[in-house]
């Protein structure tokens, strides 16, 4: 019954995905597209087959400084949404403050801490990625710690538990599906503010420069390799959310 | 000076003049929930309230419970001022709502209010599945909330507000959500439960077959302001199920929905 399940979830999405490739293949040689216009999913396959190992190296690297910097930010995001949940006033510092850390521009910021630090160091890309992370763990976790169902907060009111004791026992085991949703904004969003953070100067290792210098020398199909090494990376990202979700919340499942 | 202990025992509850008033919220002017509210409940007595929405009965229920502060009134729990018989934990509660931890194992639900006041694991688990073959659920111990029926779920809230051998439990509608099937079945077993532990009830509901099947006495209360307009002694000798089919029984609802509609001859 599971099996079947997993199966009938799976095969839409395959089948689309081979209808799709299979057609842009055909498009592609019908109308005869250039390859810098657009090449074919054959070629595209031959470079990720060729130069793997390079792609795999680019991948890794970017992999590390967006793994880093959602550690950093998961923890001050988590940390701070404790506080906030605790401390009324810390809230309205940190609230107003957290949106505008959700503002801040990726690709603006990039080139200044880039100056601020070595040209050789990967601490300006794992900071930018923390910075991404942060808002949407932040926000998410803050949102379940807040939302306490009334007959919860009475039954824990006539055990006359602290406040400290609320949080633990209710608040923040009822927050962790906020915290997940969070979790999977977040690792997509790592991913993307780490490419994009190579992108802008600095360290010639990842994804980011890898496309740049595959583009630079007219090698197209290369550079629709590597982006598709890091829309892999994106999704090996998220599945790893999904799971730790699956994980950290047993009791969801049986539900279903 | 030598009474009995019995004679001495203080009320499970006592409410002298207690009054609720909401404070006006916006443009809307301050509401009276309550007012001049006097009852004494005697230890393991079961008592439950009736009335039309709006009459008060779960704001009294939550006075009792200190929930909610009365604006004025006395109230005493065990002998004690509310606040100190909360904190005492001298009551358990259980609400409409089941309000089960959904992460948490059946088991591990009935020993939330253990944790909470340091009692040691085996403790725990042992007056756990005491109170979990109490209420008949000794199999499911290791389930889940979700993996419940609505009525099994009740059944636990009840076991975990029996926890700490309360001598009151107060019941906030707690067979509101249940078909009436379920609902009967779960007012004999607290007939029993409640014999078994000999705990005074406080219990609100909606249904009168159920106030007068469960108490020895009925509080009608009636809306804007809350207050008792009557208190209807219940004898119907024992309780089980001929009682339902019986003529006393059906007696004591129309004596119930006579006081209800406020035109009951005593």
């Amino acid at each position: 019954m599971r099996a079947r399940s997993v199966f009938s979830a799976v095969w839409p999405p395959v089948l689309f995905g081979v209808a799709f490739l299979a057609l842009w293949e055909w498009f592609v040689e019908a109308r005869d597209v250039k390859p810098f216009v657009l090449p074919k999913p054959t070629a595209i396959w031959e470079q990720l087959r060729d130069n793997h190992d390079v792609i795999l190296e680019a991948t890794w690297a970017t992999a590390q400084n967006a793994l880093v910097g959602l550690a950093v930010g998961l923890v001050c995001g988590l940390l701070a949404a404790l506080l906030a949940s605790r401390l009324r006033t810390l809230d309205e510092m940190l609230t107003p403050l957290a949106a505008a850390v959700a503002a801040i521009p990726i690709v603006a910021l990039t080139p200044i801490f880039n100056t601020m630090f070595a040209s050789t160091s990967s601490i300006p890309r794992r900071l930018i990625v923390a910075i991404a992370v942060f808002f949407p763990i932040f926000i998410n976790t803050l949102r379940g710690l807040r939302q306490i169902e009334p007959v919860h907060a009475e039954l824990m009111h006539s055990y006359a538990a602290s406040p400290w004791t609320t949080t633990r026992v209710v608040r923040l085991p009822s927050a962790l599906p906020f915290f997940f949703t969070g979790l999977r904004v977040a690792c997509s969003a790592a991913v993307i503010a780490a490419v994009v953070s190579e992108y802008f100067g600095g360290l010639q290792k990842g994804l980011g420069p890898a496309i740049t210098s595959a583009a630079a020398a007219s090698a197209y199909p290369r550079a629709w390799a590597i982006v598709c090494a890091a829309i892999a990376l994106g999704l090996a990202f998220y599945l790893a959310a999904l799971l730790a979700e699956r994980l950290a919340m047993p009791w969801r499942r049986s539900t279903v | 000076m030598s009474v009995e202990p019995a004679a001495t025992a203080a009320a499970a509850v006592n409410l002298a003049g207690v009054g609720k008033t909401f404070a006006a919220r916006g443009r809307g002017s301050a509401t009276e929930a309550l007012t001049g509210v006097d009852l004494t409940i005697a230890p393991g007595e079961f008592v439950s309230l009736i009335g039309p929405s709006g009459c008060g009965k779960s704001t009294l229920l939550r006075i009792v419970a200190d929930l909610v502060e009365p604006t004025v009134g006395e109230v005493l729990v065990n002998g004690k001022p509310a606040r100190r018989a909360r904190l005492d934990q001298d009551y358990g509660i259980a609400f409409q709502q089941s309000g089960l931890l959904e992460w948490r194992t059946v088991r591990g639900n009935v020993e939330l209010p253990l944790g909470l006041h340091g009692a040691d694991k085996r403790e725990r688990r042992s007056r756990a599945d005491e109170l979990l073959a109490l209420v008949g659920l000794e199999e499911f111990a290791d389930h889940r909330p979700s993996q419940l029926s609505g009525g099994m779920q009740q059944r636990v809230a009840i076991a975990r507000a029996l926890a700490r051998r309360p001598a009151l439990l107060l019941k906030d509608e707690p067979f509101g959500a249940l078909d009436e099937m379920t609902r009967e079945r779960m007012q004999s077993e607290l007939i029993r439960i409640c014999a078994e532990t000999s705990a005074a009830v406080l219990f609100v509901t909606h249904s009168i077959p159920e106030a007068v099947y469960l108490s020895n006495r009925v509080v009608v209360m009636s809306a804007r302001p809350g207050r008792i307009t009557d208190i209807v002694d219940v004898a119907i000798g024992e309780r089980d199920e001929d009682v339902r089919e019986a003529d006393a029984f059906f007696g004591a609802i129309t004596e119930v929905r006579e006081a209800l509609r406020g035109r009951r001859v005593a």
